[in-house]
Order: C-alpha cells, then structure tokens, then sequence
C-alpha cells in the first residue's frame, strides 16, 4: 500500500477487503470471520493473512470443508447478536449453502415477523478470466438474484469494495458480497483513509456519453470503459454504468440515462439466460419503452454449464473489450 | 391485388359456418357489394357480398364444407390491379417469361413506408409528438431505418424553415448538442379535430388580420334591473335562464346596423376579382361558448329581426345543444360577427382574436358593482361592465370602431329598469 495522500491510499482490491475486514475486526467486538482457510493460511488470496495472530481463533474460524455449515453457523451468530462475515471460498462452492442463504438467511426477518433479523456478510470471489475452469470461474448472482431478502452487491473499484463492504457489514439484514477475483490485483485506485459507507442501490456513471447506455458491474466494467474509450476516437458517445449494487437496483439512474441516449446495452459474465441483464431489460422495457431508439441487447455469457479451462474456451466464453467495441458500434449506429 | 376472403361472423356467437352455395365461379366476374356466395350458420343463412369488383381466382372450400369464422374462403383478383405473383394457371411457353416480381427494392436510404415498420417506440412517440411524418425522413441509421435524432432533425428545420434558417453562430463548427436540446419530460393530448381547427382558424385569423383593441366601461345598472325583474317569469315561461347576454346583443346589432362597416369582411382579390370589403347584408352573431374542451360559436341567425325576448330564447337552444354536443354545421355556419361572453369567471378585460374573416369581435366583461361619479356629481354604486373590441384594420379604423363602441354603450345605458323584452 502506497500512502499518496493524507486522505487516501492506492490499493488493489485485495488490499481494500482486506483492510475494511480488519478495521472491522478491530473496532468492533461482534466481528467474527468464518469459512475454510480464513485463519492459519490467511484466505487463499492472503486476504484475511495474519488476522487469526492478532484476534484470535474465536474471531477468525477455520471451518472444514462444509459450506452449509459455514453459513449455517454464520446464521446463528447473526440471530444471537454477533456480525459474522461468512467466507465460501469460491462462489463455485456456494451451491451446498444455498438452502441457508436461500431457505434461512434470506427469510429470517420475515419468519420472525421482525424480532430476529440477520446481519450476515457472505463475502466470495467469483468470475473468470483468470483459467480457473470450471469450479473456479462461476457467476452466481442470478441464481440469487429472484431471491427477496437478500441483498447482492459486486463492487469493481477498490474505493467501492470498502464503502460497500461496509455498508454490508452494518446492514441488518444478510448481503451476499461479490468480489471478481480477476479484478482482485488487476484493479488499483485510491480509497479513501478512514471509515466511510456507500449505500447500496447506487450506481456509479463511470463515464458520460449521449449515444448509448452500457449497463455492466464488476470485471466488464473496466473493460466498457475501455471500449468507450477507444470509441470516443471515432466521435462515438457511450455511457457506461457501473450497478455496483446488483439488489437493490438503481432504476434511477438506468433509466434517466436511457432516456437521454435511448439506447441500452447490458454487459455481464454471467450466462444471459434469465440473468441480471434479463430484469434489466424488462425493467427499461416496462418503464421507458418509449424512449428506447433501439432494441435493447445484451452481451453475456453463453448459455454452456461452465467456463472451459482450454483458453479458446475461456475467451469464448468471456466477452472481450474489442466484442465490446463492437457492440457499442453497432447499437450506436443502428 | 388479390384479396383474400374468409368466412364471415354471422352473430357474436356464431364460430363456423357452410359454404352453402357458391353463386360464383373461377373466372367469374364479381362487382363490389355483388353476393358471391351463400353461407349458413346455425343461425341464418346469408349472401356474402364482395368487398371489391374483381374476378373470382380460387375458391377455397368446397361446398357443403364447414369452416371456422376467419378462414379464407375465397381469393377475389381485383379490377383493374396487375397480376401480382404467378398468373394463374401457367401462361404459354411462348410469351415472355413473367418479370420477377419487383423485389420489395431494399428502401436504401430512400423514404418508405418501410421505414413505419422498422419505426422504433422512441421515433414514433416522437414523431407523434413533433408531428414528424415518419415516411417523410430520409433515414441516418443502419439500412436507412429513421432514428429518433432524424425525427428531432427534422422537427427542427421544420421551425427553423420559414424564416429561413437563421446563420449558425460564427465559429459553431460541427454541430453541437446541448444535454438541454433533449425535450423536457410530459405528455401529448392528442389534438381533437375540433382543437385542430381552432388552431388552424386562430393562427390564420392572427396571420391575416391587422387585430386593433379598445375598451369602453358601459354602465348596465338598467339593463340589469330589467332583467333581474323579468328573469323568474322567463325561465318560467321558456325554461331558459335570463342573463344579460340578449340584452347586450339587441344593442350590438343595433349598433352594427348604424355602423355597417362592423358587420363586413375583407375580401381579399381572387381570381379576377379585386379585394374589397364586402358589406354583408345580413346580421348573424356569432356566441362564443366555451366548453370543457374546446370553443364554438354558433350563429344566431338574423339576430337584428329578434326581440331580446328572441335573442334570449335563441341563445338559450344554441348554448343548450352546445353543451350536448348537439350544434350541427347549419348552427355554426354564416356568422358576420361574434359576441363573446367572456366575464363569467371575472375577467375584466380581454383582447380577442377575430373570428374567422368578420371585421370584430365584442366582449362582455365581468359586471361588477363600482362607486361611480355621475354628470351631475354625484356619487352612485352603479353596477359597471367592460366591453373590449377586437377589429380588421384592414376594414374599418379606430374612426369607425369607436364610434360603434360608443354607440354600443350608449344604447345599453339607455336600457330601462323595465321594458317590454
């Protein structure tokens, strides 16, 4: 971490989780991280490295290979006054927790009509692009997505990793936190010192433009950005739109923008079947039909069970900056 | 062009029915309107008439057949409409192999009727609301589809176009658009055929005639007196409600006819005609009443040969068949001037625009109790209206029109407390 001013420090988005998780730990006795390798190997990514030295096996709890049972677990901390952030170590092993998330987690307010809520934290990296194959690549916000109760958030900018994660953490209610592992040391900026929040339901326009709005959130973001870019050369305008915050979404800012470029293209990893995209597009459609100039597209994931680990299946499956471009162009042009 | 029949919907609840006798056949000749074929239902029976004139190509369904309501039936070649597709039964090897059917040309960038189909939701919301014609535009987008910033650019040279298109500021370079170009968020309520035309009728009568303005304050304690005495007795009488609008008509008529000039149009030259100002010689006044949605004026006819006791009674039909939507075309025709009731809601003055080719128009304002100074000096709680002129400065001058003004006032002012209506 380079320090470049007193307000804010460079970091990666490693470095960013990292930090808000110890400051959690630090000023707040309730924190509690649990899942598998968190404490003795530091979390695979080194997130969480040297943590358990400092407070402790009771505050950051190796598990064993037992996802149900991490957030499970979690789960009943929550309920019983503590603030767990429950680690799956990769989204891919997310599905045995399913039913705690889904079946538990999600409906624990609603079940004890208000006197126990549940603020839990499940943190998990996901996404490719990094030959992770197929148990180290997977998108899994749609498949929480339907889910009310819940609330999902994919920052992609090191300054948001930490407002958001710490709007999570305070939220009484659980939050499944989406870090895109590509972007983990790819992605540096400066975050702000000290404690801050970001609500959630609040995109960021990364970059104006008056031809067409891309909507995206976590890697692809960066690389719209990029394609934008290089279109502005040609005198294309594109907008591009980071959710930041899956569920709740920003239809504000969605919207205020298609109505200006009246054009929407909706970028991300995830397969395109019935994905974020898909709510998004009815959401326009129901609510801005008559300002759209275009059909409305989307740039996803092919609908195939998993991200080959061969490259040519790997960049097949992930959109690229110049498939990007390419899209823009054409909806620019239509 | 051939048009393809389907079996008829004899009765709402009527789903199939027989083709019960073909009255035509292949190569037969049908007229519009001719009965073609005979189709029972379960519940009647009934001659199929031909919606065009044209020549029977195939029939369908055989007879005795049942077919669902919907189904084709029938193909009727129209008169006069070039064999489209393959002619009918293959032509002689001899003659000249049919053109291919002109392939619907891809539009280019040409203007098309394609281009309302490929019309995405945005274009049409605004050409709807800019009153684009859509198949007018030269389409800028992929395969010339028009795109909504063709349909902005347009509705902007459209008003930039009369006043020739002002000279972009120096230095403008490429064209720049502002985040504020974008129109402002509501609704368009669609114009009526009735708001149309005011529209058209007001902007052309503003256009053509030079309007000129004046007011007088007229002194109608009489006048009111006169009807406050008679008003329960005619509303008993004739079920109308007596105001002081027939009052006020007796003595603009009455003015008219001392000042013809008022009750004239200006004609402007046509064909070998030169303009003048015709003089007309009826007197027909115009009663603008507002409605909820838009305005009309029907006409009283030779309102110069009524009683006010007439005016009254006239009024009152054409202000009740307005309300019901009942004026037909003969109520709104010939007007040579109008009167316009406007002080109900309190207005105290208003500048009107002509109606439509008259010289002027008049108003009643509001009549309001005032503290008055008389002649003889004295002080008198009167009760006082305005009434303000709209004219033609093509037709008469301020000479004339304020000589009708006071003329108008003079007569109202002389209006008794009592009198035979």
């Amino acid at each position: 971490m380079a320090v470049v001013s007193a307000d804010s420090t460079v970091m990666n988005n490693v470095e960013a989780v990292r930090a808000t998780l110890y400051e959690a730990l630090k000023n707040d006795d309730r924190t509690v991280i649990i899942g598998e390798d968190v404490g003795a190997r530091g979390n695979v990514f080194l997130i969480t490295k040297d943590f358990v030295a400092e407070f402790g096996e009771h505050r950051v709890i190796d598990t064993p290979i037992a996802e149900a049972s991490i957030v499970g677990i979690a789960i009943g901390m929550a309920m019983e006054g503590l603030r767990p952030i429950a680690e799956i170590q990769f989204a891919d092993f997310i599905y045995p927790s399913f039913n705690q998330i889904v079946g538990e987690a999600a409906k624990t307010r609603y079940r004890s009509n208000g006197e126990y809520t549940c603020p839990l934290v499940i943190r998990t990296p996901y996404g490719g692009g990094v030959r992770g194959a197929l148990s180290h690549s997977v998108s899994v916000e749609a498949l929480f997505y339907h889910v009310p109760g819940l609330k999902i958030v994919a920052p992609s900018f090191p300054a948001d990793v930490k407002g958001l994660l710490n709007t999570a953490i305070d939220d009484p209610d659980p939050v499944l936190f989406l870090e895109h592992k590509k972007t983990y040391r790819l992605i540096k900026g400066e975050v702000p010192n000290g404690h801050y929040t970001i609500p959630f339901g609040k995109a960021n326009v990364l970059k104006e433009g008056t031809q067409l709005t891309v909507v995206s959130y976590g890697l692809y973001v960066h690389w719209a950005v990029e394609a934008a870019r290089a279109l502005q050369d040609d005198g294309l305008s594109v907008e591009v739109i980071d959710l930041r915050s899956i569920r709740p979404m920003d239809k504000t800012t969605i919207l205020n923008s298609v109505e200006k470029t009246r054009k929407l293209l909706i970028i991300h990893e995830d397969n395109k079947f019935g994905g974020i995209g898909a709510e998004i597009s009815a959401m326009v459609a129901e609510e801005a039909l008559f300002h759209l100039d275009a059909p409305i597209r989307r740039l996803c994931g092919p609908d195939v069970p998993a991200m080959g680990y061969a490259l040519p299946l790997e960049e097949e499956f992930m959109s690229s900056p110049a498939e990007m471009a390419d899209a823009m162009r054409e909806m620019v042009k239509f | 062009m051939a048009t393809t029949i389907t079996m008829p919907q004899l009765g709402e609840t009527v789903t199939e029915g027989t083709v019960a006798q073909w009255l035509k056949s292949v190569g037969d000749s049908v007229d519009k309107y001719e009965d073609f074929v005979e189709v029972s239902t379960d519940k009647v029976n009934a001659g199929v008439p031909s919606p065009v004139t044209g020549t029977i190509r195939e029939l369908l369904v055989k007879e005795g057949e049942t077919v669902a309501t919907g189904t084709p039936i029938a193909v009727i070649e129209e008169a006069g409409a070039e064999k489209s597709a393959p002619a009918a039964p293959a032509a002689p090897a001899a003659t000249p192999a049919p053109a291919a059917p002109a392939a619907p040309a891809s539009s280019g960038n040409g203007a098309s009727s394609s281009a309302l189909s490929s019309a995405s939701p945005a274009v049409r919301r605004l050409a709807r609301e800019h009153h684009v014609d859509i198949r007018s535009i030269k389409g800028s987008g992929a395969n010339g589809r028009v795109t909504a910033d063709d349909i902005l650019a347009a509705a902007r040279t459209a008003v930039a176009a009369p006043p020739a298109a002002p000279a972009p500021p120096a230095g403008a370079g490429t064209a720049r658009t502002s985040n504020y170009a974008q129109p402002i968020p509501g609704t368009t309520v669609q114009l009526t055929q009735a708001r149309r035309i005011i529209a058209e009728r007001m902007v052309e009568s503003k256009r053509t005639a030079p309007h000129a303005w004046s007011m007088v304050e007229i002194d109608v304690t009489g006048a009111w007196q006169w009807r406050v005495r008679e008003k329960d007795r005619f509303e008993r009488e004739t079920g109308y409600k007596l105001t002081l609008l027939p009052f006020f008509i007796r003595a603009v008529v009455q003015a008219l006819a001392a000042f013809p000039l008022m009750n004239a149009r200006f004609a402007a030259a046509a064909g070998s005609n030169p303009a003048g100002i015709y003089v007309h010689d009826e007197v027909n006044v115009g009663v603008a009443i507002g409605l909820p949605t838009n305005l009309v004026v029907p006409v009283i006819r030779h309102a110069d040969k009524l009683s006010i006791k007439g005016l009254a009674i006239a009024a009152g039909e054409l202000i009740d068949k307005a309300r019901k939507g009942k004026l037909g075309v003969d109520d709104l025709a010939g007007g040579t001037f109008t009167v316009n009731n406007n002080g109900a809601n309190g207005s105290w003055a208003s500048a009107p625009i002509i109606n439509g080719g008259q010289a002027g128009i008049v108003t009643m304002e509001a009549v309001v109790k005032k503290l008055v100074v008389r002649d003889d000096d004295t002080i008198a709680i009167r009760r006082m209206m305005n009434s303000c002129l709209s004219l033609d400065h093509r037709v008469v001058d301020g000479y004339v029109a304020s000589g009708f003004l006071a003329d108008l006032k003079r007569r109202l002012e002389a209006m008794g407390p009592q009198g035979e209506l």
